[in-house]
């Protein structure tokens, strides 16, 4: 440790200014601040701090998505197999899923790093970690045989139109990685629905459609039991299809109390309501469904845990998150079975409340606001 | 007044961070020539020095006024000549620092019965003794004004910062000096004195068997001590109402004045902190060197001093004195160190209030924090997470980013007369994102006091 430590310090004064890299200082401070938390100490204010940081932060979110993410190899790997009429051992299956699988991350991680480094520099501030998470929510939103350079323009998309534009970490409204998504599924749509991209090298006699894609066209007899949909051995998205595996993940985010378990819960109590009214309703097999069928199916439970809870992009106030979060799973499940353009209204349904997260804010903070104004004239009465 | 059992404000919202370095329950005296007074110690005070190097005064002897209220006072707090003037930067006035010479002359205001004067003779008097400093008001946390007349005066008699003081034990003893500087306090506003004890901690007979004003309990983790989060609960603040506020040491001031016709400016402060090898209390006057404090009492680690607490209190260099507001004296490790991957380790002895390290589960383990950041600044990207350590019914993080934009509207909007940068403190220590939150919110106040003046 020394040694490397002396290393860096030797390094240091060429990347600072007046040195010879002064211009890749933010990639230095990156690299060093990754191998040692800085030895800077507190001036003003508190003089002691919490162990937390932003890379503590986003490490365990990536921890978090580790579950959705080995399952996902290996289901893109079991989903090939199956369509072309094998079952080869565990191995091979992972063995197939990361020649698929690891590729994606590669690209999304090298090319959204590549941007954030680069504005980082020209803006002259540190390296955020928040891509950390992104590009790693990425890969997983994808469908397992996405062109590699549709990965790439997408990300690059997301990190400069999604996030950057708005002056970077902290400040953009839409979640990014969302952002990626929806930008493949609008500028490339058939490469991005149907049933041809669920699985990967796909055989072509085999039908390859998502639940959702079945319910589309009112297929209630050929979904899948609940048991596999809740287990995730179906086609779809890379990380989405496990629900298991995402609630593993849901868990980790919440003891560790990095995931908000607020919007979580009120995301699921919405996408309920709306099932059961739809239930109700009952006008096709669709609206028939059990509501807990749709927290099953498609990104709903994926969107619920890692997307809806961007700190960022979400309501930010404890009760704004409970409308903001119980609104995404109401339209989501609208979306899905009104909108015969889109099987999946998760996606839409979490951006249409990033766009509102800040009117619901303003709400919550405004009645707050009265209140004090009203208490002021009471006293001035 | 009654004591009413029955009424408990709880503060559920907050954080007690459990530091190595109680204080022990004794007062030793601490025996200094050296004191100073420090004008930075007043927020907002301009000061107009009145002595020179070499002069010679008593207790009680004005020292500086401030240019812009010249009715406010600052006087020596011992008898002594004036060592040195210190000054810093663009000559601003750091520290007077006077010589005791032992012999405790004071000049006579006069022992007077405070029930007996009028409100205005109160007030002069506190004024000329150099006294009046140590009452100050909210908004703004400055000193307050004679001219206002306070809605109310809010003492708190509990503190819940790490390893605060005992007030129980400071003021054992006192309690017909304390009940005296009550009575000179009552004759300042027509409302209430609010005398605020922990249901839990404060058994004193002193606070207890108080008169003349409302007894107020509270219970919770801190900030519960913390007068502006009691003022919130009580009688909040609105725009354009003063509430007066000092705390118990401040009332003994007072009420020895008024029984003896001095300034003693007797300060009983806790010692505290994990580099401290016999943490304890020691009895002083305002403004005491911190070196004698120390010496011999420390360990060998590179240290931080801060006159004060972790969480709000001022770094101090050895030879430097300790504040006039502060009855405490925390030292703990400087954290100038790299740690490699300190932010992917496990870590089992850091404290963090985010159940990320696994020291959560160890509900009762005392810590020894140093002065590192553990991590970089960064934008402000977690949300949630002020509003559990924040009992106001105001939305942290929304002011602060109204301060950081200067909307006066909005921060008024948003409640910023209620809050000082001591209750943003715990904000501060558990942010993700490292910022210096308690700066920005002085900022705020005094950008506010700037507007509506």
């Amino acid at each position: 440790m020394k040694a490397l430590r002396e290393f860096v310090d030797k390094q240091k004064p060429h990347f600072e200014k007046g040195g010879r890299f002064e211009k890749l200082q933010s990639t230095f401070d990156a690299f060093e601040t990754f191998l040692f938390v800085p030895n800077k100490v507190t001036t003003s204010g508190a003089h002691i701090r919490d162990a937390i940081d932003m890379k503590r932060t986003m490490i365990i979110v990536v921890l978090a998505l580790i579950p959705p993410l080995l399952f996902g190899i290996w289901n893109v790997g079991y989903q090939h197999f199956l369509s072309h009429g094998m079952t080869p051992d565990f191995w091979p299956m992972i063995g197939f899923g990361l020649l698929k699988v690891l590729p994606i991350i590669i690209v999304s991680y090298v090319t959204g790093l590549a941007i954030e480094f680069a504005f980082a520099q020209a803006r002259g501030h540190e390296v955020n970690e928040g891509f950390l998470v992104s590009g790693m929510l990425i890969p997983l939103v994808m469908p397992p045989d996405v062109p590699l350079w549709m990965v790439a323009i997408a990300t690059a998309f997301a990190v400069i139109i999604g996030k950057e534009v708005f002056g970077g970490t902290g400040m953009n409204i839409l979640n990014p990685a969302l952002t990626a998504r929806a930008f493949l599924f609008f500028a490339y749509p058939s490469e991005m629905s149907g049933d041809n991209v669920w699985i990967a090298e796909k055989a072509d006699a085999y039908s390859g459609a998502t639940p959702l894609g079945n319910l589309l066209v009112f297929d209630v007899d050929k979904l899948p039991t609940d048991w596999s949909m809740f287990l995730g051995t179906i086609p779809g998205s890379i990380g989405e299809t496990s629900t298991i595996a995402i609630l593993i993940g849901a868990l980790v985010l919440v003891a560790t109390g990095i995931g908000s378990f607020r919007i979580m819960a009120s995301v699921v109590a919405g996408g309920l309501v709306m099932g059961l009214l739809f239930n109700l309703w009952g006008a096709n097999e669709y609206m028939n469904i059990p509501a807990y069928q749709h927290l099953i199916m498609g990104g709903f439970a994926f969107g619920t845990v890692y997307m809806a809870t961007d700190p960022v992009s979400a309501a930010q106030t404890n009760r704004g998150k409970l409308f903001y979060g119980f609104l995404i799973g109401f339209v989501a499940v609208l979306i899905r079975v009104f909108n015969p353009a889109y099987p999946e209204g998760m996606m839409l349904a979490i951006l249409l409340m990033n766009v509102f997260a800040p009117l619901i804010d303003h709400y919550v903070i405004q009645s707050n606001v009265k209140k004090r104004l009203k208490r002021a004239k009471a006293v001035a009465a | 007044m009654k004591v009413d059992m029955s009424t408990v404000t709880k503060i559920k919202k907050g954080l007690d961070i459990k530091l190595i370095g109680e204080a022990e329950k004794t007062i030793k005296d601490l025996v200094t020539d050296q004191f100073a007074i420090k004008p930075t110690d007043f927020i907002g005070v301009f000061p107009k020095i009145l002595v020179k190097e070499g002069d010679t005064v008593k207790a009680g002897t004005p020292i500086f006024i401030d240019k812009y209220r010249d009715n406010i006072v600052f006087t020596s707090q011992v008898s002594g000549t004036i060592k040195e003037i210190k000054r810093g930067a663009k000559r601003v006035l750091l520290e007077i620092r006077i010589e005791a010479d032992g012999k405790d002359e004071a000049i006579d205001f006069k022992a007077e019965d405070p029930k007996t004067l009028n409100r205005d003779k109160v007030i002069q008097k506190l004024l000329d003794s150099g006294i009046w400093p140590f009452i100050r008001q909210r908004p703004y946390s400055v000193i307050a004004n004679p001219a206002d007349i306070p809605k109310a005066i809010f003492i708190s008699t509990f503190d819940t910062a790490p390893l605060a003081p005992d007030n129980d034990l400071i003021v054992h003893g006192h309690g017909n000096i304390f009940q005296l500087g009550l009575d000179a306090l009552s004759q300042l506003t027509k409302g209430k004195i609010h005398l605020n004890i922990d249901a839990n901690a404060t058994h004193s007979k002193v606070f207890t068997n108080s008169k003349g004003v409302q007894i107020n309990q509270f219970s919770g983790p801190h900030p519960a001590g913390n007068v502006g989060v009691q003022i919130n609960k009580i009688d909040p603040l609105n725009k354009g109402e003063v509430i007066w506020y000092l705390y118990p040491q401040d009332v003994l001031t007072i009420g020895r004045l008024f029984a003896t016709g001095k300034y003693d400016a007797t300060r009983v402060l806790a010692l505290t902190g994990s580099e401290v090898l016999h943490p304890a209390y020691y009895k002083t006057k305002v403004g005491a060197a911190i070196e004698p404090l120390v010496k011999g009492n420390v360990s060998d680690t590179e240290k931080r001093i801060i006159s004060g607490n972790v969480l709000t209190g001022t770094k101090i260099e050895l030879d430097g004195y300790i504040g006039f507001y502060h009855s405490q004296v925390t030292i703990i490790p400087e954290g100038n160190y790299y740690e490699l991957f300190g932010w992917a380790l496990p870590g089992f002895n850091k404290f963090s209030i985010s159940r990320t390290f696994p020291t959560f589960l160890f509900k009762n383990k005392r810590f020894r924090l140093d002065t590192n950041y553990h991590g970089g600044e960064r934008a402000l990207v977690m949300t949630g997470q002020y509003e559990k350590v924040f009992p106001f019914d105001i939305y942290p993080m929304q002011l602060l980013k109204a301060i950081m934009v200067e909307d006066i509207d909005l921060m008024e909007n948003l409640g910023i007369y209620e809050v000082d940068e001591e209750d943003f403190a715990l904000c501060e220590v558990i942010d993700t994102s490292k910022t210096n939150i308690q700066e920005i919110v002085r900022k705020g106040l005094n950008l506010m006091r700037k507007e509506m003046s």
